[in-house]
């Protein structure tokens, strides 16, 4: 990976107050185009935010977020949307569209932002369905389908635009563990085949090794570790090694309640 | 004393904030249809709303303004009659409710029923994250969303207060048939015959204004939900009381002003 090539996205001290709590305390990062990084923190620490940032719906309260060197809190509308097109989102919880059934949830973006006629239309989402090993859905409300399989149209849905950059949210939380392997292996065939850069949430450190080309770890609102996925293997920051262990001992139990002085 | 500064200032935000998110709502669709040459929001999406809006509230608003006539020419025959003037009854229900009553029963059972709705389902959806994941598409909410909803309550209310209209000089028609011998046909003459054309341009421009108060301020209440379930509770009792306080609001401002204007 040339580490050097310019980067598709660049956050530098990017602040973010939801009133008086302070989510983020100044995070930088940078990514390079087909990379695949993932983003590991607690629960609560602003992951989430920090992607709801990267597509404008925050604003920061201080510092920079640029996407292809264009700063994403100063975008107007138009700017934005167009954007917006070539960055895919899975959400956390799936947030599909619960009124419309799955091949209208996927054909939507289609047919809003593109003039395709409706049976390239259709044989794209029937190709996206397979991907995610859910072509038999197709007709369902998302009100009939589990959680993991709402997760599944998620992910197709972020993916039917063939954007740049992927944004997964815990994308494999919640399934089953030869399912959550295949979307895994769609992370990474993604960014091989098309290029897609990748910022992936996640929890499953099977997982987030599997996939990752570079990892970060978002701890008390700043990015305190960032290397290739075989350093964070034996960090030498206590907290990065315990977040991967997953040991109840060490700096991050301060946290808790109990412990709190 | 009681410190009238915070509620003032906060309802003007909100004041500013409907008239902001009309404007945005115009301008989003401006540039769908600019940039795609297309119409800003499916037609189906319209016509589902506009037949929920619609349609949908011909019986109760059918059913009340029937009554309301019918009681409206029962009183105002029963006031006339000892002067022998029960032949005004119908331009009095004519005129009341072309110009003032279809319009505002019209508005308030319009708040209630589909201002509900277009809250309570805008809310659902924030709450989901629905709306959120349409703004990550870089669709849109506001054209997608809000656009058809709005629009589907400013054209749909001018017809309802027809309907309105009509169906209160049927109850009033009827009641006086019975109460004072004012034939049907008698009626309805009298009634067309005191109308002027002001009287039924006010009515329907009252109407269309309530419309589009009705539907701003439910998508708005709907669009800016916090805290789940709850939320979507308290900001739907709050979008009907809203919409039915400043529904009564422009009535009495739009009232005063065409009074001032044309004081024949
Ligand atoms: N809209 C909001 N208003 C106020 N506070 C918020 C809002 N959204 C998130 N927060 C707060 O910001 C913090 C970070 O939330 P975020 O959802 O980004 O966490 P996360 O890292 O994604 O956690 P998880 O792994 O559990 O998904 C939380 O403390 C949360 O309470
Ligand atoms: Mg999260």
């Amino acid at each position: 990976m040339a580490t050097d090539s310019k980067p598709l996205l660049e956050l530098e001290g990017v602040r973010l107050t939801f009133g008086k709590e302070e989510v983020l305390k100044g995070v930088d990062l940078h990514i390079a185009p087909r990379e695949r990084l993932i983003v590991l923190g607690q629960s609560g620490g602003g992951k989430s935010t920090l992607l709801r940032l990267i597509l404008g719906i925050l604003k920061p309260s201080g510092g920079s977020v640029r996407f292809k060197g264009l700063e994403v809190g100063r975008m107007g509308r138009r700017r934005l949307n167009k954007m917006r097109q070539k960055i895919g989102m899975v959400f956390q919880n799936s947030a599909l569209v619960s009124s419309l059934n799955v091949r209208d949830n996927l054909a939507l973006p289609l047919e809003e932002l593109t003039d395709k006629p409706r049976n390239e239309i259709d044989d794209l989402i029937m190709h996206k369905l397979e991907m995610v090993g859910m072509q038999d859905a197709r007709d369902k409300m998302p009100a009939e389908l589990s959680g993991g399989m709402r997760k599944r149209i998620a992910l197709a849905r972020g993916i039917i635009m063939d954007p740049e950059l992927i944004l997964y949210d815990e994308p494999s939380a919640g399934l089953d563990p030869v399912t959550s392997t295949l979307i895994d292996q769609l992370i990474i065939s993604l960014s091989e085949k098309i290029g897609a850069t990748s910022i992936v949430v996640t929890h499953e450190m099977d997982s987030a090794f599997r996939i990752a080309t570079r990892m970060a770890m978002l701890y008390k609102g700043r990015i305190i570790a960032e290397d290739k996925p075989e350093a964070f293997r034996h960090h030498s920051n206590p907290v990065v090694a315990q977040f991967i262990s997953g040991n109840t001992e060490g700096p991050l139990n301060e946290d808790l309640p109990e412990n709190r002085t | 004393m009681i410190d009238l500064f915070p509620a003032v200032r906060s309802a003007l935000q909100h004041v500013s904030s409907i008239a902001w998110l009309l404007i945005y709502t115009v301008q989003e669709m401006g540039d769908h249809m600019l940039r795609r040459r297309r119409l800003p929001f499916r037609p189906s999406i319209f016509f589902e709303q506009a037949d929920r809006t619609g349609v949908g509230s011909v019986p109760l608003v059918a059913l009340v303004s029937f009554f309301l006539g019918l009681t409206m020419a029962l009183l105002t025959g029963h006031v006339l009659a000892p002067y022998g003037q029960e032949t005004l009854v119908p331009a009095a229900v004519a005129i009341g409710f072309t110009r003032e009553l279809g319009p505002l029963i019209t508005g308030i059972m319009v708040a209630a029923r589909v201002g509900a709705a277009f809250t309570a389902e805008l809310g659902t959806m924030v709450v989901a994250e629905e709306v959120e994941a349409i703004e990550a598409m870089g669709l849109g909410p506001l054209r997608l969303l809000v656009s058809p909803r709005v629009l589907a309550a400013f054209l749909l209310m001018p017809c309802l207060s027809v309907v309105s209209n009509m169906m209160a000089l049927s109850g009033g028609a009827l009641i006086s048939r019975w109460a004072f011998d004012i034939p049907m046909q008698g009626f309805w003459q009298s009634s067309l015959e005191n109308l002027f054309i002001r009287d039924i341009v006010a009515g329907v421009l009252k109407s269309f204004l309530f419309g589009l108060l009705i539907g701003l301020i439910a998508c708005y209440k709907g669009l800016t939900v916090r805290g789940g379930a709850a939320g979507v509770g308290t900001a739907t009792t709050s979008s009907v009381v809203t919409a039915i306080t400043t529904v009564i609001g422009f009535d009495t401002v739009f009232n005063i002003v065409l009074v001032a204007l044309f004081p024949d």
